[in-house]
């Protein structure tokens, strides 16, 4: 709504040069289940702080795409990734993996929070990183990662409980801030809001547009709507090819291809 | 949509049609169901009862109460008190002396032999060391509660029956007399069996206890969780989150589960020829019955181990991921915390299987007459199931019922072992 309104101008500025601005990039991914091609030469940049929204059919490759961007296909035996993925112009297999999922954290469609208390929850990547030195940083680290998730003021005097025991909107909220808690430069959503109620689903929309400010994301929705809400980029992508991709505004006022008319007008899908 | 309306009272009549049916059928179902469960719990009641019913005897025991007079001259005639001198005194001697001084109508040998047969052999032992603790009893009279003989006790709790033929019965009936005639002077009376509960085995019923056996399992069940317990979960844990899914997992896992099934002697077999003939390991040692028991067990942790991995959340793990937590620190933090439950249970009903087990120990040794109890795992022991095997062996009366109450035992293990497992889980559990 107000900010499919007023996606930055800088965009349509600098179109040419966008791959080197890109803070991830991707080119020819192609990406195999076993037999079954999954995806086919998709080539997308992800514009730094700006929130790209995949959107699709089912089964299109949307999360099957996000999950090559923090390579989360390596741990699934069959998948096979193939192509060229960039964050800040390097190859992201040439980093580590523990170090790339730091930099590029995800939010999965069902909250899933530990089963600990909530501090443990949202602590746990920073002590595995050891990214605070004592007690009170690691305090630290959590009250600001909990504030910036907006869940500080209700969960504050109930640290100590358990992360399963919130609502399920709070539950997704938690698992943000427990992302956000390890700092990463670019944040994954797969179907954030998927489980949860429009209340709820309004709460993390609003979210993901402050968290725009400090981080790049990625989000995949199965919501026309909730990508014209929440993302400045969309990507369109139907039986695992990225059909079309340009600015929110443009894609849903003005889409090029007819299979992408098709499904914003409730053809299919 | 207009077709499909008048279709609606069709359905409706189908439905209550076969809806009686349905519910029969579904009635019929939970009745088979509670038949079985009941069928289940009445074998298990009559089993039960059976064993305890044979068995509870065996913790009460008939005792005597002998005055012995402890004569100086007999006992320590130069009246040094020197220990060395106490106990090489004819305590027997004294026992039998003081038997006769009771009946002074015996006579002739056979006689005195049956009047000698109506206390434990254990009465001049318990004697000798009662003396040697105080010597200076020696010179006054000491009353003795001495363990009847095991025929004794069974003509006490009426296995033996007086009105039965006296050839068919181990007591003749001039005992009978004697052993009324000591009940009407008070000097018999019925006890707790706490010899049964604190000594190893013996061939003398009346002194034969489970103490022994019990020791020998506890050691060997000791060996078996230390071996299988942490094997079992690190070998479980690679094949589940490490190992790649190739032909050579594919392998072992199949021959894991074949291990699962095989008999128990064969285990027995392989430790004969490996820990035993190959390694030299002591025989009937705990330690080797539990090495070759682990081995029995491992199959069953193992599997339990991966179905307990498995049954943790994937999203669980892909959390832990996502956060750049390393494959060990996903299993180490996340998995296994919330595996453990299920590891655990698995492995006690391993080591409950273990427990029950005869067939490998017989292979290995462990089934010898041992009448010492082991004080550690390379100590020569038996089992509670083996001791079992040994008493249901044995021909005296008097072991039937130490055999029921060895199994009593058993099951009481078994009951707490169980019983652990559940605490255990839900200690662990953490399903929040």
């Amino acid at each position: 709504m107000a900010t499919t309104q007023t996606a930055p101008s800088s965009i349509h500025a600098h179109r040419a040069s966008r791959r080197a601005q890109a803070k991830m990039s991707a080119r020819d991914v192609n990406v195999f289940y076993g037999d079954k091609q999954a995806l086919f030469d998709v080539a997308l940049d992800i514009p730094a702080h700006h929130v790209t929204a995949l959107i699709g059919p089912s089964g299109c490759g949307k999360s099957t795409f996000l999950r090559c961007l923090n390579r989360m296909n390596d741990v699934v035996d069959i998948a096979r990734v193939e192509g060229d993925i960039t964050m800040d112009g390097g190859d992201i297999y040439a980093l580590d993996v523990v170090e790339l999922r730091a930099r590029v954290g995800m939010v999965f469609q069902k909250p899933n929070p530990f089963p600990k208390s909530i501090f443990d929850n949202v602590a746990y990547g920073p002590r595995i990183h050891g990214l605070a030195q004592d007690r009170d940083e690691l305090g630290e680290i959590v009250f600001t990662s909990l504030e910036k998730a907006g869940l500080l003021d209700e969960v504050r005097d109930r640290l100590d409980q358990p992360g399963t025991g919130l609502s399920g909107g709070q539950q997704q909220r938690l698992c943000i801030a427990r992302a956000i808690a390890v700092n990463p430069e670019v944040i994954l959503m797969d179907e954030p809001c998927s489980a949860l109620d429009p209340i709820a689903t309004a709460r993390i929309e609003e979210l993901i547009d402050e968290l725009r400010e400090h981080y790049t994301i990625v989000i995949v929705t199965h919501s026309m709507q909730q990508a014209a809400r929440v993302s400045q980029r969309t990507a369109f992508l139907h039986l695992g090819e990225l059909v079309e991709v340009g600015d929110t505004q443009d894609i849903f006022t003005n889409p090029r291809d007819e299979r992408t008319q098709g499904y914003i007008t409730g053809r299919f899908g | 949509m207009s077709d499909t309306a008048p279709a609606r009272p069709a359905t409706a009549e189908a439905v209550a049609r076969g809806l009686r049916r349905r519910y029969a059928a579904e009635q019929r179902f939970r009745l088979y169901g509670m038949a079985a469960i009941g069928f289940a719990l009445a074998v298990l009641t009559i089993l039960f009862a059976t064993v305890v019913a044979n068995g509870w005897s065996a913790f009460r025991q008939t005792y005597i109460q002998l005055d012995l007079p402890l004569e100086a001259a007999d006992i320590d005639p130069d009246g040094t008190r020197d220990p060395a001198v106490l106990s090489r005194a004819d305590y027997e001697g004294l026992v039998k002396k003081t038997l006769r001084g009771m009946f002074p109508d015996v006579t002739n040998r056979r006689e005195k032999r049956e009047l000698y047969d109506l206390v434990s052999s254990a009465a001049a032992f318990d004697l000798r060391d009662a003396v040697l603790e105080d010597p200076s009893l020696v010179g006054g009279t000491f009353q003795l509660r001495v363990p009847a003989s095991d025929d004794l006790d069974m003509y006490m709790k009426g296995y033996i029956r007086a009105d039965s033929p006296e050839d068919e019965r181990r007591i003749s009936d001039r005992q009978i007399a004697r052993i009324e005639a000591l009940r009407e002077q008070g000097r018999v009376e019925t006890g707790f069996n706490l010899g049964f509960f604190i000594s190893g085995d013996s061939r003398e019923p009346e002194l034969a206890g489970i103490a022994g056996a019990a020791l020998g399992s506890l050691w060997t069940m000791l060996v078996v969780l230390i071996l299988s317990f942490p094997l079992g979960v690190m070998a479980a844990i690679y094949l589940e989150e490490f190992a790649p899914r190739n032909r050579w997992t594919d392998i072992i896992e199949v021959n894991i589960n074949n291990l699962a099934a095989v008999p128990s002697i064969v285990f027995g077999l392989l430790g004969l020829a490996v820990f035993l003939n190959f390694f030299g390991l002591p025989r009937s040692a705990p330690l080797v019955g539990g090495m070759v028991l682990a081995l029995m067990t491992l199959p069953t942790v193992i599997i339990a181990g991966r179905a307990a991995l498995q049954a943790v959340p994937p999203s669980i793990r892909e959390a832990a991921l996502g956060l750049g937590a390393s494959r060990m620190q996903m299993v180490g933090g996340h998995v296994l915390p919330l595996a453990m439950p299920g590891m655990l249970t698995g492995a006690i009903i391993g080591m409950a299987r273990a427990l029950g087990e005869t067939a490998p120990l017989l292979m290995i040794g462990m089934v010898a007459f041992i009448v010492d109890l082991p004080k550690g795992p390379l100590d020569a022991a038996t089992a509670l199931p083996v001791q079992i095997f040994l008493w249901a062996d044995s021909p005296e009366r008097a072991f039937v019922e130490r055999t029921s109450a060895a199994t009593i035992v058993l099951l009481v293990f078994l009951i707490c072992m169980n019983l652990g497992a559940v605490l255990l889980r839900r200690k662990f559990e953490r399903r929040w």
